[in-house]
């Protein structure tokens, strides 16, 4: 194995940052002597610090002439320069410039709402208003402190800019390297390995460690930042894929016969003979599910933490070698010779959905990590991008000269797609928008045909496996740039990952809640609800909380005969009568209405005074 | 018998005084008819021992019963039950009837028991006290009603519970805040009673402790500097003071004053408002004549003791002038009065009344003489002593003279606020110089022609006013003005004059006000004439510039409209496309359309390069058209799938008919179709299906049961419907969607117990409670009367206001 750029000694960024950091803190008074002795603003030596704080992203160092990788810094200097008040002077006399709490931008707190105030509720009484008013006063709370966090997310997302019209998908990859910082230069490496036949590849979920098998065998596994190698072994057995568990100590391989699992020294820890002839795998990390689809057309759901099989759903579409999962809600994708899409959960045994997506049968599906778009490429030489959120219709659609064989989508929603020995990659406008098809952000020809595309998260690297080898290529903007330390951090200790593990399970997630919408679990069992308050009106012989029929109050002076009485019930009863005749009056001329409204032409402006 | 013997006793009592020599005789008579009647009696009991004996004895205890004690006639019962064994009958003898030579001396000894003397005989004549204890017993018997029976155990249990009750309850109910609160509250934090954090005396806290950093240093520099007492005193006298203000008990004492105030204000408005309601006219006759008599009385106090206050009510007397002649009450041209006067002819108490009316009306507008002549004595009064008036009279005056607030309201939203600050900086000073001039007695003519111009516009403005808001209260005046008599002479003169001449006055002044207008607009005069005509001007330039606002309105009412219009159009463009967008929605979604959709090929830098490149161009071919016989294919594959799983998840129809029920049956003979319909039930139509107009999904519409069961599926108390409920879970809590600040706070636990601390249960005192229970509202509402005199004062303050 070799590693075709400089494998040098690569500093980590953890290390500069924790130097930034090491820094002795600056008391106040300190600074004021500073800042009168140097007379200068603070903007300048801010603006430095956060050039040092990030070093891994690819950014522009020296002046390119083709090309600008750079940052944008401007929204986070404003920031601080509103942040960062002039020193005072004099110290008694201080004023907090800014006094009470920092503001929050709406829109950011917003992001964080819950509470959809645009559904009406029923008629609520006092004490029920009052519990939902403190509730949304706890949301609201809560999303502002939400809101406020985010400053603390100090990265931001690297990109890459053509020069005054330039395509950047002319922009190969030497030039990127020669762009960025020696640190980020040091992620693009090719691995030419072509003797084992082409290879499948896998990050972790930390991103640190990288899996590849080859077909004829070959089982590699190492920290491919420091290019320290794991393990390396040979199955002498075809593999078909291969995937990291929850960490990166272990390791399933599907091989020809049986699935394997490895631990990162290349031990076989296990067999599973329940799950044959498997073709692809896919690891549900929250719910610690290995979900394997067989040649056989099942597809088997396995408990790595119990080790337990727990759903073996039969597909009823032949042979299954298209399968990815949705990180939104861990449904799982399968695409079948027919055209079509199947959703599965294992709690059920048919599928959720099934989406005709092309005329042929389905290639490659891919699924954005917000769980918005799915890209589905088929035989039919088209790459479509559908919207999950319960329409699932095509969004946008592109014929391609040789159809993608394999799909990707980066964090970022980066959309990579592996035709022959192309890899072209697309991307949007901005994280939640779908990629745009017109015109590819990037391409990179291989020395051989793609067999295995996988983004690395947290690092704007995109791996693919080929019959040449692995190729690790740059993408500026592909991943997240701000990582989650307690839930996924690429520079953790083994001690930390263990604790991690620890976490993990105990809070896993039950197999049994993954459906389409998550948020659906938030929801009272209406059913149920209904059921129990049906047999309960059954068992008690009448409804409890039914309205009393109205009772005439007894009157005096002769007025309280039975005649009378019954008068004002029946009057009484009319009225309600009477009201619902009038709702559903109501109702018909609304029906009416949208029946007939279609068929009508440009509505008038003069058309509101007709009513 | 001894009925018999007692009557005989009576009259021997009654002879006694006649005949004392007699009483030997009486006494042996008394014996010996003792002896017979008992020998007859004896015979009598012998002859029918069985049968009359206890008929007998009742009858006499019965008949003669009356009036002898029940001791007496027991023993003789017993007495007579004794003897009917022969031992002693002697001694029991006793007459049985009265014997037939009765005589009035025949008085036995028998009938009292006792011995009678010769001292009792001689005793004066008055009832024997036994008699009249005797007597008073039967009275008594005689007035005592018969005694209620006692109430059944179980109503008096219940009415004792009932009492026992809402006692409890009351007692109990004072905790109900209380209750809630803590019901409501985030967090409860026990033990209640937090125990305050002791006031560490500073020199404490400074001596471990020196001032480094520079704030602290000059901190401590300016403190010394100040003399602020560092150590020795804790607290300076003014946070003393400011402690010791209002303490809790005060504060509360104060609140149930207010309390106890606002109850009674209700009780007297409530009060007020019931005489009010009261129709006799009796009754408002007399109260107005009694309220006249006491405000009379209390002018004339005034006057000797507070002129000022006397003055005001003057003034206010003035005003009800004024507003009668403003009204027509009196004028006799009511309904009523137009009645009437077809009576007064014929009817001399509809004469009277009219007389009367009229009469009132003349009183009413003839007050002002009496005022004025007052005014003007008191005007020389003033004149003479200048000092005598009070400064605050003419700033009263000046006040009321100044510019009408709803006018200046509404002025002010025409006019810019510079003007009217001028306006209030300058109005106060024509009227001071006014009165400077008015006491220096040496006025030249056209000062005085000045000083009535103004008076004059004064007063039609002060008309105007009238005539424009009516319900506006007149009570600006000025007759009252401290200026001298003549001018106050000259201003009636004129007013007259000024009356007939109104109409045109008016109108000069629109067009002077036109005039005046630039003026105005370009700033203050110098000049006292225009800033005295400032505010009629103002005035008339409101009404113009109503008139002028009206006219406008219109334009702006139609312009707003083309541009709303313009707008509406502007919309309608969007909403069209909105529209037919919807449309398309609703419309069943092609599926041909979906998979055919044209897409341009990607010319991409890269083509891959392919082992057989050459013949790209024919495979292209070949693999479409495989393709589009495939994609038929598909397509029809799919459709047929997804009509087959609707079919499968509608609910069934149910289908009851028996075949050969009630007609033929049998081999190839089917069932009627009407039988058919009337025995087949239809399943109630479910939801429309997700995937209805999405011709190319197929979703599962079946119900996850294992998610399910994670649900909720009974609904927490106070909500009354789903979605409810569901708001408030809707925020996940957990520390990965969370700040752990916000982590923290969504699980802080409701009840907070300090370890090691005794939770004591909740005292009155603890919350806030007095130890007497008792709310002061319920002891006003029993006795509103028990009050402070300061309140009552207060009170009368309000009413009166």
């Amino acid at each position: 194995m070799e590693t075709a750029p400089k494998p040098g000694r690569d500093v980590l960024p953890k290390k500069d940052k924790l130097q930034a950091k090491k820094k002795k803190p600056r008391r106040y008074w300190e600074e004021e002597t500073i800042s009168t002795a140097t007379g200068a603003s603070p903007g300048p030596p801010r603006k430095k610090r956060n050039r040092e704080l990030r070093p891994q992203r690819p950014k522009n160092t020296h002046t390119l002439k083709k090309s600008r990788i750079a940052k944008k810094p401007q929204a986070l200097k404003k920031s601080l320069e509103w942040r960062n008040p002039e020193p005072q002077q004099i110290l008694s006399e201080a004023q907090d410039p800014f006094p009470g709490p920092a503001p929050v931008p709406v829109e950011v707190a917003q992001k964080f709402r819950r509470i959809d105030k645009s559904k009406k509720l029923p008629y609520s009484k006092p004490k029920t208003r009052s519990r939902l008013e403190v509730a949304e006063a706890q949301e609201e709370e809560i999303s502002v402190k939400a809101a406020r966090s985010e400053l603390l997310l100090a990265e931001e997302p690297g990109f890459l800019e053509g020069e005054d019209g330039e395509d950047t998908a002319k922009i190969c990859q030497a030039d990127i390297v020669e762009a960025v910082d020696i640190a980020s230069a040091a992620k693009h490496f090719d691995l030419n390995l072509r003797q084992f036949g082409p290879y499948r590849l896998n990050y972790s979920q930390t991103g640190r460690h990288l899996a590849f098998g080859g077909r004829r065998g070959h089982v590699s596994a190492l920290d491919w930042v420091t290019k320290k190698l794991m393990c390396e072994i040979n199955v002498m057995e075809a593999v078909r894929d291969i995937r990291f568990l929850h960490s990166e100590a272990l390791l399933a391989v599907a091989q020809n016969r049986w699935l394997h699992i490895y631990d990162n020294q290349g031990i076989e820890l296990h067999c599973l003979r329940r799950c044959d002839r498997v073709t692809r795998l896919e690891f549900l990390p929250f719910h610690f599910l290995l979900a394997t689809a067989s040649e056989t057309g099942f597809l088997t759901y396995l408990d790595v933490s119990v080790g337990k099989i727990i759903a073996a759903l039969n597909a009823r579409a032949g042979r299954l070698d298209v399968m990815t999962q949705n990180a939104y809600n861990a449904v799982v994708h399968l695409g079948h010779s027919n055209g079509t899409v199947s959703l599965w959960s294992p709690a059920v045994k048919e599928p959720l959905a099934k989406i005709l997506c092309h005329r042929g049968g389905v290639r490659a599906v891919a699924v954005d990590s917000t769980g918005t778009y799915m890209a589905t490429s088929g035989l039919d030489h088209q790459l479509k991008i559908f919207d999950l959120r319960g329409t699932f219709q095509p969004l946008s659609a592109r014929t391609l000269p040789q159809g993608a064989g394999h799909l990707a989508f980066s964090q970022r929603g980066l959309l990579a797609a592996g035709m022959g020995d192309v890899v072209n990659i697309w991307a949007g406008q901005g994280k939640a928008s779908p990629p745009s098809l017109e015109q590819p952000y990037l391409t990179h020809r291989l020395s051989g045909h793609v067999h295995g595309l996988h983004f690395c998260p947290f690092e704007d690297v995109l791996g693919v496996g080929h019959s040449g080898g692995i190729t690790s290529m740059l993408v500026p903007g592909a991943a997240e740039p701000n990582f989650d330390g307690l839930e996924s951090n690429p520079y953790r200790s083994r001690k930390q990952r263990q604790e991690w593990e620890v976490k993990a399970l105990l809070e896993k997630v039950p197999a049994e809640l993954i459906c389409l919408d998550p948020r659906a679990l938030a929801e009272v069992d209406v059913i149920s609800l209904e059921q129990e308050k049906k047999e309960r009106i059954e068992r008690l012989g009448y409804d409890p909380e039914a309205k009393a029929p109205f009772q005439p109050k007894p009157k005096q002076k002769g007025r309280s005969s039975t005649a009378s009485l019954v008068k004002r019930k029946r009057k009484v009863m009319n009225e309600e009568h009477r009201d619902k005749v009038r709702q559903s009056l109501e109702q018909q001329p609304q029906k009416q209405e949208k029946a007939a409204k279609p068929q009508g032409a440009r509505s008038s402006a003069l058309d509101r005074f007709v009513h | 018998m001894i009925g018999g013997s007692r009557k005989c006793f009576a009259a021997a009592r009654r002879l006694l005084p006649f005949g004392l020599p007699l009483l030997a005789h009486v006494k042996q008579a008394a014996e010996m008819s003792a002896i017979l009647a008992a020998e007859s009696l004896l015979a009598l009991c012998e002859q029918e021992e069985l049968e009359d004996f206890p008929k007998e004895s009742p009858m006499s205890t019965s008949e003669d019963e009356g009036d002898s004690d029940g001791e007496r006639k027991h023993q003789k019962l017993l007495e007579a039950i004794s003897s009917l064994d022969g031992r002693n009958r002697r001694k029991l003898a006793e007459r049985s009837e009265a014997s037939l030579k009765v005589s009035e001396f025949t008085v036995s000894l028998e009938g009292s028991g006792e011995r009678l003397f010769l001292s009792d005989l001689l005793e004066p004549v008055k009832t024997s006290s036994s008699l009249a204890t005797v007597k008073k017993q039967l009275t008594r018997i005689k007035s005592k009603k018969t005694v209620e029976l006692p109430l059944n155990k179980e109503e008096v249990e219940r009415i004792h519970r009932e009492v026992a009750f809402n006692k409890t309850s009351q007692a109990l109910s004072k905790w109900d805040p209380i209750v809630l609160k803590n019901r409501q509250a985030e967090q409860l934090v026990f033990p209640l009673k937090k125990e305050q954090s002791a006031f560490a005396p500073i020199e404490h806290v400074v001596s471990g402790w020196k001032a480094r950093t520079p704030l602290e240093q000059e901190i401590f520099n300016l403190l010394h500097k100040n003399k602020q007492p560092v150590t020795d005193p804790l607290l300076t006298p003014v946070e003393k003071a400011s402690l010791k203000a209002m303490s809790l008990e005060e504060a509360k004492m104060r609140r149930a004053e207010l309390q106890r105030a606002r109850a009674l204000q209700s009780y007297y408005e409530a009060k007020a408002r019931r005489e009010k309601k009261i129709k006799s006219k009796k009754y408002h006759k007399v109260l107005k004549k009694g309220k006249t008599k006491k405000t009379l009385k209390e002018f004339k106090t005034l006057q000797k003791v507070n002129p000022t206050a006397a003055l005001e009510e003057l003034e206010k007397l003035e005003k009800a002038r004024m507003m009668e002649r403003m009204s027509l009450k009196h004028q006799n041209s009511g309904k009523w009065a137009k009645s009437k006067a077809i009576m007064a002819k014929y009817d001399l108490e509809a004469r009277q009344a009219m007389q009367e009316q009229l009469a009132r009306n003349k009183e009413l507008t003839q007050k002002l003489q009496v005022a004025s002549r007052s005014e003007e004595e008191e005007g020389s009064i003033e004149e003479e002593g200048d000092l005598l008036v009070p400064d605050a009279v003419n700033e009263a005056q000046m006040t009321a003279d100044g510019p009408n607030p709803w006018m200046v309201r509404n002025h002010s939203s025409d006019m810019k606020d510079a003007e009217i600050q001028k306006d209030t900086e300058q109005l106060p000073e024509p009227v001071a110089s006014e009165d400077s001039e008015s006491e220096g007695e040496q006025k030249t003519v056209a000062e005085e022609e000045i000083l009535l111009k103004e008076f004059e516009e004064r007063r039609l403005l002060r008309e105007k006013s009238r005539l424009n808001q009516d319900t506006e209260p007149v009570g600006r005046q000025k007759t009252k003005d401290s200026s001298s008599q003549e001018v106050l002479s000259e201003l009636r003169a004129l007013s007259q004059k000024l009356n007939k001449e109104n109409h045109q006055s008016r109108k000069q002044k629109v067009s002077s006000a036109r005039t005046v207008l630039p003026i105005q607009r370009e700033g203050p005069a110098g000049e006292e004439e225009p800033l005295l005509l400032q505010r009629p001007e103002r005035a008339e330039i409101l009404e113009e510039l109503d008139e002028l606002g009206e006219e406008g309105c219109f334009h702006n009412k139609e312009l707003p409209r083309p541009a709303l219009e313009g707008q509406k159009l502007e919309m309608n463009p969007d909403n069209q496309p909105g529209a037919p967008v919807e449309k398309n929605k609703e419309q069943m979604i092609d599926l041909q359309n979906i998979l055919t959709t044209k897409s341009p090929s990607v010319k991409s830098l890269a083509v891959p390069t392919t082992v057989e490149l050459e013949d790209e161009q024919e495979r292209d071919q070949k693999q479409v058209i495989k393709e589009a016989f495939a994609g038929d294919d598909v397509i029809r594959d799919f459709l047929r799938e997804k009509r087959e799983a609707v079919e499968a998840s509608k609910p069934k129809d149910m289908d009851l008919t028996l075949p050969g029920w009630g007609e033929w049956g049998g081999v190839g003979l089917k069932p009627s179709a009407k039988k058919r319909r009337r025995f087949l039930i239809k399943a109630p139509e479910g939801p429309p299906r997700k995937d209805k107009n999405l011709p190319n999904v197929i979703i599962n519409e079946k119900r996850n049961i294992h998610a399910a069961a994670h649900q909720v599926r009974v609904l927490p108390y106070p909500f009354t419907h789903h979605q409810q409920f569901e708001r408030t879970i809707q925020t996940p809590i957990g520390s990965t969607w969370n700040t752990q600040r916000a982590f923290q706070k969504l699980t802080t636990p409701k009840v907070v117990t300090k370890p090691g601390h005794i939770i004591k249960p909740i005292k009155a005192e603890d919350v806030g409670y007095r130890s007497s229970s008792r709310s002061d509202l319920s002891v006003i509402q029993r006795n509103p009367k028990q009050l402070s005199i300061r309140h009552k004062k207060h009170l009368k303050k309000i009413s009166k206001d």
